[in-house]
Order: C-alpha cells, then sequence, then structure tokens
C-alpha cells in the first residue's frame, strides 16, 4: 500500500493541473491580501470579516468562506476527477493493473492521494493567508465569533482545527470526483459533473423549504469551524460535520469501489 | 509452482451486447512453448488476451495462468506471468526510468534490482532518462518489454509485438523473442502475420471470428498453407508451356510474371526442364501465404 500511494502522490506532482490548484489556492488569499491594501472598505457581512485589517489571523476564515462556494470545489475536482480517468484516458490502467497489486489496492492508493492533495491545498491557503495578512496588518489577537478576544497564538490554533475540520467536506467533494472519475472513466465529465453536484449542494442549502435537512447538507459542513471561534468552543456542529462528511465521504468512495474491482478494463 | 500449464482456457466466451468477441476458445500452452495465437483483424485476440491478464471478466468459462484464475485470484494469479495487451502504454510525463520505477514498486520484491538491466535487454539505457511522451512507437513496444521482463516472468503474453515496427524493429523484437524462449520463458504471442509466426512460433492456434478453426503445430499447418510459386523467366509464354507439360497445373501468367502450385519435388524438376530448353530465370520466389488466403483454403476444404 505505502509504495502505491507513494508513487500517487509523485504522479500528482509530475501533472501541472496539481500545481494550477495549489497556485490557486495560495494566489487567492494574496489577491485578498492586496485589494484590501488598497481599497477601504471590506466584507463586513461575514464573519470575522470586520477584523480583516486588525489581525492576520482574520483573512484565512473570510477566505475560507468565500472559497467554499465554487473555488475550492473546482480546485478539488480538478484532481480528484482525474486521478482514475486519466488512467483511463493514457491507458495506462492496463500498465498497472497487470502488476502484482490488487485493484483495491491501486484504489485505496487513488483515494488517499485525491484526500492528501485535498488536505495540502486548504493548508497552503490558510499558512498564505494568515502569513500574508500578519506581514501586512500584524499577528494581533483575534475577536472570536462570541465578541471575546483570544490571543494570537491561541488563535493559529483555532485556525489549524478551523482548516482540519473544513478539510472535511473538501473530503466529501474529493470523493465524489473520485467516483464520477470512475464511473465516467473521462477527465473533463467528471471534473465538470463534481462541479455541478458541489453548486446543487449550496444551492439545497438556501432554498426555501430546505431548513429541516439543513443541519445535514453538505453546504453548511463547510461552516462547521464557526463552533471552534465561539466561547466556550460548541462541539455540536464539528462533531455533526464529522458524522455527515464521513457519510459523504464513504458512500461515493465505495461506490466507485465496487465499479473499479469490477469493471473491465478494455481499450484503455 | 504447481506443474499446472502455463495457460489453459477452457470454453471461455466474452459477449459484447450482440457481439461474440470470443467465442468458446479452448487453448492449452505448455511450458516452454511459443506459442503463436493468428487472427485477422477483429478475430479476437487481443480479447482473448485481456482475459487471461484479468483485465476483463470471461462472459463464460474460465482462464488459468499456472493453475490460477485471474478472474478469482486477481494480482496473485499473475504470479511469474508478465506481458501487454495492444501496445504498452506509460505515463507521458514520466521518463523511461521513472515508468519501470513506478511498476517495479508494484511489483515489490527484486523487481527495482532489475531496472537498468532491462533497460540494457531493450536497448534503452541511453534515452532512460526522457519523458516518455517524447518516445517512438518502436522505443515504447521496447520500454512494454523491458516492463515485462522487470517481472522475471516464467509466462509472457504479448499481443502483436511488432506491429508498428519498421524492419529493423521486428528483426529485433523477434531476435528478443527467440532469445527470451531460449532462456526457457514460455512465450504467447499473437500476431496477424504468418511469416511471423513461422518464424517465431512451435505452435498455434488460429482464430476467426471469436472461434478456434485450428490448433496443432505449425509445422501441419504450413503444410496445409505451402505450395504457391512466383517465377520471373526470360521467355514466359514458353516457360508456361514448359511447366505444363511437366504437369504443373494452374500456370497463371501475370504481368510478365508467373504463378503457379506445386511441390517441391515438381519444382526442382521444373527448373530443370527451364534451364534445359534455354530459358533463364531470374526469380523464382515461394509464395507464403497470407492468413486471408489461409483462411480461404480453410473454409473451401470444410465446404468440400
Ligand atoms: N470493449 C469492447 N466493446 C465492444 N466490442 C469490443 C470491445 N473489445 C473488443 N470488441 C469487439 O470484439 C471483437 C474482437 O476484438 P479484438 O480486439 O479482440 O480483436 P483482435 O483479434 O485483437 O483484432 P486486431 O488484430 O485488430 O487487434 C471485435 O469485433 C471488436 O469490435
Ligand atoms: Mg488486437
Amino acid at each position: 500500500m505505502i509504495p502505491v500511494y507513494r508513487w500517487e502522490l509523485l504522479k500528482l506532482l509530475a501533472q501541472k493541473r496539481t500545481y494550477l490548484g495549489l497556485g490557486v489556492s495560495m494566489a487567492v488569499p494574496l489577491i485578498f491580501t492586496f485589494v484590501l491594501i488598497f481599497k477601504t472598505g471590506g466584507p463586513n457581512d461575514i464573519p470575522l470579516g470586520r477584523y480583516i485589517r486588525e489581525t492576520g489571523l482574520a483573512l484565512p476564515f473570510v477566505v475560507l468562506f468565500f472559497m467554499s462556494i465554487w473555488a475550492f470545489p473546482l480546485i478539488t475536482s480538478l484532481v480528484a476527477g482525474d486521478i482514475v480517468a486519466a488512467e483511463s484516458h493514457n491507458g495506462t490502467l492496463k500498465t498497472i493493473l497487470t502488476r502484482s497489486r490488487n485493484r483495491g489496492e491501486i484504489y485505496a492508493a487513488k483515494v488517499a492521494a485525491a484526500f492528501t492533495y485535498t488536505a495540502v491545498v486548504v493548508l497552503a491557503m490558510g499558512s498564505v493567508a494568515v502569513t500574508a495578512a500578519s506581514i501586512e496588518w500584524g499577528f494581533n489577537p483575534l475577536t472570536s465569533l462570541s465578541g471575546t478576544t483570544v490571543s494570537a497564538g491561541h488563535g493559529l490554533g483555532l485556525l489549524a482545527a478551523s482548516l482540519a475540520i473544513y478539510a472535511w467536506p473538501m473530503a466529501a467533494i474529493a470523493a465524489f470526483g473520485l467516483f464520477l472519475s470512475t464511473v465516467t472513466r473521462n477527465s473533463a465529465a467528471a471534473v465538470v459533473g463534481t462541479l455541478m453536484w458541489a453548486l446543487f449542494m449550496q444551492l439545497l442549502g438556501v432554498l426555501p423549504g430546505t431548513e429541516s435537512i439543513r443541519p445535514y447538507l453538505l453546504a453548511t459542513q463547510f461552516e462547521a469551524w464557526h463552533g471552534f471561534l465561539r466561547t466556550p468552543a460548541d462541539w455540536a456542529p464539528v462533531v455533526r460535520a464529522l458524522w455527515v462528511c464521513a457519510l459523504y465521504v464513504s458512500i461515493p468512495v465505495f461506490a466507485g469501489y465496487l465499479v473499479f474491482v469490477r469493471r473491465d478494463v478494455a481499450g484503455e | 509452482m504447481s506443474g499446472a500449464p502455463p495457460v489453459t482456457a477452457r470454453a471461455l466466451v466474452k459477449r459484447y451486447g450482440a457481439i461474440t468477441a470470443v467465442d468458446h476458445v479452448d487453448l492449452t500452452v505448455e511450458r516452454g512453448d511459443v506459442f503463436g495465437y493468428l487472427g485477422p483483424n477483429g478475430a479476437g485476440k487481443t480479447t482473448s488476451l485481456r482475459m487471461l491478464l484479468g483485465l476483463i471478466r470471461p462472459t463464460e468459462g474460465s482462464a488459468e495462468l499456472f493453475g490460477r484464475d485471474p478472474a478469482e485470484a486477481g494480482a496473485r494469479a499473475l504470479d511469474g506471468v508478465a506481458g501487454f495487451v495492444e501496445g504498452p502504454r506509460f505515463y507521458p510525463y514520466l521518463s523511461g526510468r521513472k515508468n519501470l520505477r513506478l511498476l517495479a514498486d508494484l511489483d515489490g520484491g527484486r523487481a527495482a534490482s532489475r531496472i537498468e538491466e532491462v533497460l540494457d535487454v531493450v536497448d534503452l539505457r541511453d534515452r532512460a532518462k526522457d519523458r516518455v511522451g517524447g518516445y517512438s512507437h518502436g522505443m515504447r513496444q521496447r520500454l512494454g518489454i523491458a516492463s515485462s521482463l522487470l517481472r522475471a516472468p516464467q509466462l509472457l503474453l504479448l499481443d502483436e509485438p511488432t506491429t508498428g515496427l519498421d524492419p529493423a524493429g521486428m528483426r529485433d523484437m523477434r531476435e528478443l523473442v527467440k532469445r527470451l524462449a531460449s532462456e526457457g520463458i514460455t512465450i504467447l504471442l499473437s500476431s496477424h502475420i504468418l511469416a511471423e509466426v513461422e518464424e517465431l512460433c512451435n505452435r498455434v492456434a488460429i482464430i476467426r471470428s471469436g472461434r478456434i478453426i485450428y490448433e496443432g503445430l505449425l509445422d501441419e499447418l504450413l503444410q496445409s498453407a505451402a505450395g504457391g510459386y512466383r517465377l520471373r523467366a526470360s521467355d514466359p509464354e514458353r516457360a508456361r508451356a514448359v511447366l505444363l507439360a511437366r504437369g504443373v497445373e494452374g500456370v497463371q501468367l501475370l504481368d510478365g510474371e508467373l504463378q503457379f502450385q506445386a511441390d517441391a519435388a515438381t519444382v526442382e524438376a521444373a527448373t530443370i526442364a527451364l534451364g534445359a530448353a534455354g530459358i533463364g530465370i531470374t526469380a523464382l520466389v515461394p509464395l507464403t501465404a497470407t492468413l486471408e488466403e489461409l483462411f480461404l483454403g480453410m473454409t473451401e476444404e470444410e465446404a468440400a
């Protein structure tokens, strides 16, 4: 398993789209920083947006909000939607499936690599955001969502926890991308399909009449980190995000697995 | 490894909708065989090999490699087995050597220690650091062989390995196949070129429209196929008369060349007679039967 996973990562590192996604996730917070330097006003109506010029710790949270709508889903699906389909397209699936590894092992390695990429992208955005913003506005204490002041060090810990929980719904998008990648065998179809699905999930969350199911929608899980930013911490949305996302992750991953281990690999 | 034969297929069937790509194929490849799997385009050669390699599932029947069914045993069934179907494919953005490293890691064991050695065997060491995306067809084909040899196989499954190669490439590939066979590797090789199979194989199966229409020793097959000649002589009209007088039947004059069917003894006698008649021979070429002619011959036999 370890060598298979390692090679999945090396393959990602050898492809342009990986850097495209990673580059965008690091460029967005930089663009935010520049715009905020040269313009007055700010994203005052979104969580922590008001404090954006008070401490560098606020920016990553603001970018998390903005990128959850389509930028992060796009970046994730760009790689996850390609990870199986590219092998179909290159015809390399038959090459790796005629070595000494079972299909389940290859699939598991691909799942792990797609999740790793997703986590790295979120982490990269957070790190660049906090670094750039702190250079401009200082690494100062952060005002929490409850209005209390948390020290900069503690704020950094909260940011790390927030990025970690935010990676879960991202993983759900990656899982769906992987599933489509396996089923469609077509990279473009899988990337677009995953993006549409992610947008549809967002749409569900704002439609009237969905209030009762809203806590269980994927879009809601992108806000689970709010729980960490309250005093005292509100664990309910965090715990819910953990199990809800576990479902959103495991169902497509398992469905993709069933398809992958059974399917005919002919002409690909 | 057990005493089971390298390849056995029993009533193997693969259907794609209304198309029966492989129709109740039985095959046995014994240890040490260089087995030719002959058939025209679309006959079902690649589909058969895909089932052997576990890439696709048979609709019916079973295939075993050294007694293990790839549809059941998964990758374990491929222990000691290597090969590829259609053109071998690699990651275009990785170098040849990196591709081999990747595959060696998937194989585990000592495969990685063989990389330089197999690159030498296929003469790719100079280009191993270049991205496969820039390789020619022939180089990819050779890399395919190299990647198969990494597994130190006892059975090699090759799907039309010389297709698309230039004459030198074809010769090199055939030499390599011969060399590997002489090292004791059992080889199953698909092809639609009879001459190639003739040069390499001891046993053959012929498949057409998914069905095996002949399985047996190559020599027996050739006897049923041989016997055509092309003759270029200084005076074709007179040469024709001499041949006819010698009992050669069905002599045709096409574009100044004579074509006829005869056994070896008759041809010997005919050439002496031509010489005696003062007719010079500029060329006497045995016609190797094409696969198509062979099939036509076989179906005509069936119909008779
Ligand atoms: N994945 C597939 N889907 C549908 N039909 C297929 C598929 N693979 C093969 N076939 C059909 O099965 C038949 C046999 O094809 P196959 O590729 O095995 O022939 P082949 O003997 O390898 O031919 P060639 O010499 O052209 O390589 C053909 O009619 C082909 O169209
Ligand atoms: Mg073929």
